[in-house]
């Protein structure tokens, strides 16, 4: 088993991407109790976003370096501003109104996202060809081979997690968050503007999925209409395994599942068609041990 | 009763104005419509596919609708199945209960075809497959409805493993799709292989739109493989042969008749693709008796998408068809028994021979390797000169 170690690059890999959807799912939770199931496909309009800004910057003669930022900024101001979009036409005015509604309604602005990029993006139908930016080749250590560019968008994804995580716990913005996450009545008798809290959330929420859109198409080279789909789900059930509302729980359930189908592979070989099987299997089990989820949000009476 | 006397109106119409305006004009003009449907992916990553076999399709009904001999008008009715089985199903019963289609040239994805072979029956809607190579499609059933111009993938198995031991080669991972495609494909492969004497040391399946091969690809670097045959259709191909390098695979790359055509060449690009070998149950087109007369027409038509390795294979099952109903006229059940009669029939790819299971048995199957970019006949390579080189031959 020399191979434990490339293994455990490539379940990092995915985990860091799932994980990332993960906590947009736990952020719009915690704080507006919100299951908002566009998320995936918010997801791919940001991949897409960023390919546009990959052929534009390149068209235009620009380095490849500033096609790369080009790429992430295009990509995460468009998803801020449709989770914005999002939050401000259809979930505040709706806010009252029964959960199941809104899973519905998000839902249905997940395949209007997805079937708009199907059908209007030039040849949105077939898989997009994603530039490759990143450095290629790597090195082996010991029989394992580490791509360059597999490091370095890891270290981006958790970086961009700390930072998130950073937002939410040292900045007056996200003092404001969870004071709304906490009692929304309390919050605005403090002066805490409501209004503005819940749109720049759910942007900020919005944005990490462009930025894993972002890292998915760098890493993978290709990228499709129909992609944000299981990503969701995978997202979604991490989010709901690390215990939703709690975003450490989020990373954990993303890497966890990442690295169940990693074992399922690399374990039995000859069983790799059934890895989402084996997985959500074992999620089943995990989610009937421990309903709350691995870390229970705080105060999850509320769920 | 408004209504009525408007559609009465309108039918008194078209029943004495129309004939009394074009009554004089040649009688060429008064040709009955024929409909038949062409079906493949035109969209989706199989749409290259499906469209170059289209072109082909309509290619065919243009030229014979431009013949002044024939005694119908033809009308191709195209449809999208996605290459998903549901779909599939979907579009075929949509044709099949259209008592005007007279017969169809479907699939080119073996998934879809077998699970669309018993509607045809069911409706008795004669069609002859254009590109589908599992053995089941013809195979599992005696359907008379059903009749294949393309090979089955058993023979570029058998050809394939074969090749391989020639080379040199013993140590094999097998690389399939979870569809019944890529099962077949596999279990042809495993078996002409170890009737070989040679190894196969790991097989995958993943679902044709998996994304991810990591993890499958971590553990054949560990197996350290000669050779990765790969049993499936050229967007997973393109995807394998990609996330290969990525991971510093340096394994020979064997293909079959699913990732034959350009497409497979422009996803994974001419250097990734150079050396890959394929086995594909048809000559190149230039080397086809009527390959010439394709080629101009094809492009005098003012195609700008190629017609893909199954162009030609497209175009003469709708010639077939349309010869069929030329001679036995535009009815299902004589276009049927007219079919199950077609023995050395000339095409553009050889004479057409159907078994008695509909299956056409003379299909040359041909060894193509990437050089430069083109999928190269093995015997006019510089690979078979000696002057390049396979990957990893011992």
């Amino acid at each position: 088993m020399g191979t434990i170690g490339q293994h455990l690059l490539n379940g990092m890999m995915q985990g860091t991407i799932y994980g990332l959807v993960a906590m947009g799912f736990t952020i719009f939770f915690g704080v507006m109790n919100v299951i908002k199931f566009s998320h995936g496909d918010v997801l791919t309009v940001g991949a897409f976003a960023a390919l546009v800004a990959v052929w534009a910057t390149s068209a235009l003669g620009m380095p490849v370096y500033v096609q790369f930022i080009a790429a992430f900024i295009a990509a995460m101001i468009l998803t801020a501003v449709v989770g914005a979009g999002i939050s401000h036409f259809l979930i505040m005015p709706l806010r009252n109104a029964p959960p199941l509604n809104m899973l519905l309604m998000t839902m249905m602005v997940g395949t209007l996202l997805r079937e708009a990029i199907r059908l209007f993006f030039p040849n949105g139908t077939n898989p997009q060809r994603f530039p490759e930016l990143l450095p290629a080749g790597g090195f082996s250590l010991g029989r394992s081979f580490f791509r360059f560019d597999a490091l370095i968008l890891i270290v981006a994804g958790v970086a961009s997690i700390g930072v998130v995580y950073w937002i939410i716990n040292r900045t007056k913005f996200g003092l404001a968050m969870r004071a709304v996450a906490e009692d929304v009545e309390t919050a605005r008798t403090m002066g805490i503007n409501f209004a503005r809290v819940i749109p720049l959330t759910f942007a900020l929420g919005s944005l990490t999925a462009g930025f894993a859109g972002t890292i998915y198409g760098l890493y993978y080279s290709e990228i499709n209409y129909g992609m944000g789909l299981l990503l969701a789900v995978i997202g979604f059930t991490a989010a709901i395994v690390g215990g939703l509302g709690n975003i450490w729980g989020a990373i954990i359930g993303g890497y966890l599942f990442a690295g169940l189908q990693t074992l399922v592979v690399a374990a039995m070989p000859s069983m790799s068609d059934y890895k989402n099987v084996f997985a959500f299997v074992l999620i089943i089990v995990l989610i009937t041990w421990r309903p709350t989820g691995l870390l229970a949000e705080r105060g999850s009476e509320r769920v | 009763m408004v209504t009525m006397t408007k559609r009465t109106f309108a039918a008194l119409a078209t029943f004495t104005v129309l004939p009394l305006a074009f009554g004089s004009l040649d009688a060429a003009l008064a040709k009955d419509k024929v409909k038949i449907a062409f079906v493949g992916p035109l969209t989706g990553a199989l749409s290259p596919h499906g469209i170059g076999g289209r072109n082909s399709a309509e290619l065919a009904v243009k030229t014979m609708n431009a013949d002044p001999k024939t005694k119908y008008e033809y009308e191709l009715v195209v449809l999208d199945d996605e290459c998903k089985p549901n779909i599939g199903v979907q579009v075929v019963t949509k044709i099949a209960s259209d008592r005007s289609i007279v017969a169809a040239i479907p699939h080119y994805c073996s998934a879809t075809a077998i699970a669309t072979v018993d509607i045809f029956n069911r409706f008795k809607l004669p069609m002859v497959v254009w590109a589908a190579v599992l053995p089941e499609i013809t195979y599992a059933n005696k359907y008379p409805e059903v009749h294949r111009v393309s090979g089955i993938l058993i023979g570029q198995n058998r050809v394939g493993a074969a090749f391989m031991k020639e080379r040199g080669y013993k140590k094999f991972v097998s690389f399939a799709d979870s569809t019944d495609y890529g099962k077949s494909m596999n279990k042809y492969f495993t078996e002409f292989t170890k009737e070989n004497g040679n190894e196969i040391l790991g097989t995958f399946a993943v679902p044709p739109d998996q994304q991810d091969l990591s993890a499958e690809l971590t553990k054949i670097k560990e197996l350290n493989p000669e050779v990765i045959y790969f049993g499936g259709l050229t967007p997973l191909g393109a995807r394998l042969r990609t996330q290969m390098a990525k991971f510093g695979i340096t394994a020979q790359f064997e293909g079959n008749s699913g990732i034959m055509g350009d497409a497979f060449i422009n996803a994974a690009g001419p250097e990734l693709a150079e050396g890959t070998v394929t086995f594909f149950d048809s000559p190149p087109i230039s080397k086809m008796p009527g390959g010439k007369m394709f080629t101009d027409s094809y492009k005098a038509a003012g195609y700008t998408e190629p017609p893909e390795a199954y162009g030609p294979f497209a175009y003469i099952a709708t010639k077939l068809v349309i010869d069929t109903i030329e001679k036995a006229g535009p009815d299902r059940a004589k276009v049927t028994a007219a079919l199950g009669d077609v023995k050395d029939v000339p095409s553009i790819v050889g004479p057409i021979t159907f078994d008695d299971h509909g299956q056409n048995i003379t299909p040359l199957t041909t060894k193509y390797v990437v050089q430069d970019g083109k999928w190269t006949v093995w015997e006019d390579s510089e690979y078979a000169a000696g002057k390049r080189k396979l990957k990893n031959l011992p």
